[in-house]
């Protein structure tokens, strides 16, 4: 697929991706996904989000070439490629922080590189394609376990990862509440991950009902549907005693809904980084000394964001692009064990000739949809 | 007098819902990562991972046009994308975006700019192809019709119905100017020959 500017998609038949860098595979896709994130690309909220470029940054696939230096993989190797690109040396990704690394991305310092994410995050095609270029393929990549079923090696490329990272930003101790704005498919990954970790209570806020159903069937999560309350933080207030929760999880980001100033600014007027509506909302509902964990995408612009209340209540704020790999054996151990089903949120599966139509479901939340998979040559 | 809500006197906290035990039972997995040290991203930063890079510094990508970079850096990275290089007037803009560094609010708002000057660009450009752009296929909107467009939005509640109506402007303001453009254009020729 290529991006043809706001709210278009098509596709088009490119050139086959060649190796530009002696660590490099080519990568033949099998299985893609349509991310929340991509949707703020394609509504052009993203900065530098060229036309031409090809999203997705959620994929597996079967290892088709590799560069003269690849030594961890070889033509055929059914491969699942984190969403991160990143080099494994710099300074960062020596120290664990692989989705902040420095050498992969010569358009910005603040993020590191990312398939089909705009030249902000690097200017690289992404995986909702036929084939894809992966760079350092000898240290982001993952051979899938022959025990793993296709849909739920994809979902570990981002969306479960960054989902369990939000739960472990929150620092979440036994019995803790934790209140998760946002039932996508991250949201519902954080609020099932909360209980790995000793949640007392998880609490899931949204506006779509048939997503809270699932955050109650699929994450054994409380719900609340806030177009109900006047007022949600209130609300949250009264059910946690007046306290407040002890983390907040953010799982919405920039096109956060529920207040129309803020979002037509951010989503619609683009001047804004991203609409700070749930991020607001989780401030003002966390508890005095409480943790609030964004792993919510925001824009690289300024948001109006209530600093001062976080200030002022003693908050901790946590935050990242998830390093997708670090939480990979841990995950599996999880997913071996039967307390994680992935592909469980998947709602729709979409041939990549009909990508617009997916993009279109998936941005204007039609037919029920959560997670809407792209498959490039169905069979 | 009423019981004294939790913040407003010493207590250990609101009493749990759920004992620790019923949790386990209904939940799989409640607990199995209650000690940080089973959590894979704690702490944060953990030297010594081992990634499967062999070299301290990567080799370096060539570069097959002058590639825009951030100039917080201190060259352009060994490794990066090479999709859609900038071309064009919105090109030209991005090129000159990259002149701000990633702290001024002018860089980001000169890329947004370049942008929709680059939309604009490649709709025109497509008008002479035997592929124009078409809003009805790119947009994905005949989904209206098989995904349920009005049962998923009416009668349910969803607080995005308040903005929703301004995406197909969005979408169709270039195709809307431009038959305004033509339009007007066809008035003005018709009204050179008549004259």
């Amino acid at each position: 697929m290529v991006y043809r500017g706001p709210y278009k998609v098509r596709v088009e038949e490119k050139d086959m991706p060649p190796i530009e860098h002696p660590n490099d595979a080519i990568v033949r896709v099998t299985l893609a996904a349509i991310c929340g994130s991509d949707l703020h690309l394609y509504h052009g909220m993203m900065p530098d989000t060229r036309v031409g470029m090809t999203f997705g940054h959620e994929f597996i696939g079967v290892v088709e070439q590799v560069g003269p230096s690849v030594e961890r993989l070889k033509p055929g190797d059914r491969v699942m490629v984190p969403f991160n690109i990143y080099c494994g040396s710099c300074y960062f990704c020596a120290r664990g922080l692989f989705s902040n690394c420095h050498n992969v991305n010569p358009n910005a310092t603040a993020v590191g590189g990312i398939y089909g994410y705009s030249h902000t995050c690097g200017g690289y095609d992404g995986g909702q394609a036929e084939f894809v270029r992966v760079p350092f393929a000898d240290v982001g990549p993952g051979l899938i376990p022959d025990w793993m079923d296709d849909e739920d090696a994809l979902l570990l490329t981002d969306a479960l990862p960054t989902g369990y990272f939000g739960a472990q930003l929150g620092d979440i101790a036994e019995g803790d509440t934790v209140v998760v704005f946002g039932a996508g498919p991250v949201g519902l990954f954080a609020a099932k991950s909360a209980w790995l970790m000793g949640a007392g209570r998880v609490i899931v806020i949204d506006h779509l009902d048939y997503r809270l159903e699932k955050a109650r069937t699929f994450a054994h999560a409380e719900t609340y549907n806030f177009v109900e309350y006047d007022d949600i933080v209130v609300h949250l207030k009264k059910t946690t005693d007046y306290l407040g929760a002890d983390v907040v999880i953010d799982a919405v980001g920039a096109e956060a809904d529920g207040n129309f100033l803020q979002h037509v600014t951010a989503a619609k007027l683009k001047l804004q980084g991203g609409s700070p509506i749930a991020l607001n909302w989780a401030i003002d509902s966390v508890r005095k000394g409480g943790t609030v964990s964004v792993v919510g995408a925001y824009g690289p612009l300024f948001s109006a964001v209530k600093f001062g209340d976080a200030m002022n209540k003693g908050l901790t704020l946590r935050m990242n692009q998830c390093p997708v790999k670090r939480q990979w054996p841990r995950l599996f151990d999880h997913i071996r064990n039967g307390y994680l089903k992935p592909s469980d949120i998947v709602t729709h599966r979409i041939p990549l000739e009909h990508i617009a139509e997916g993009y279109h479901i998936f941005s204007a939340k039609l037919d029920d949809c959560i997670k809407p998979l792209v498959v490039p040559n169905p069979a | 007098m009423d019981e004294i809500p939790t913040p407003y006197a010493a207590s250990t906290g609101p009493a749990l819902k759920e004992s620790a035990g019923d949790l386990r039972s209904r939940i799989p997995g409640w607990g199995a990562d209650l000690d940080p040290a089973d959590r894979p991203s704690y702490p944060r930063e953990q030297p010594g991972i081992e990634t499967g890079a062999r070299w301290d510094f990567p080799e370096r990508q060539e570069e097959r046009w002058p590639r825009e970079r951030s100039v917080e850096h201190a060259f352009v990275t060994p490794v990066f994308g090479t999709s859609a290089p900038p071309k064009g007037a919105s090109g030209a803009v991005r090129k000159f975006a990259y002149k701000y560094s990633e702290g001024r609010a002018a860089h980001w708002l000169l890329l947004i700019a370049g942008d929709r000057i680059d939309a604009w660009e490649h709709h025109l450009r497509s008008l002479a192809t035997l592929r124009p752009d078409n809003p009805i296929t790119e947009t994905g909107v005949m989904s209206e019709f098989t995904r349920h467009g009005a049962r998923s939005r009416f009668g349910r509640k969803r607080t995005d119905l308040s903005h929703q109506w301004m995406d197909p402007i969005i979408a169709g303001v270039p195709w809307a100017l431009a038959a305004g453009g033509l339009v007007a254009a066809f008035r003005a020729l018709r009204k050179r020959r008549t004259a």
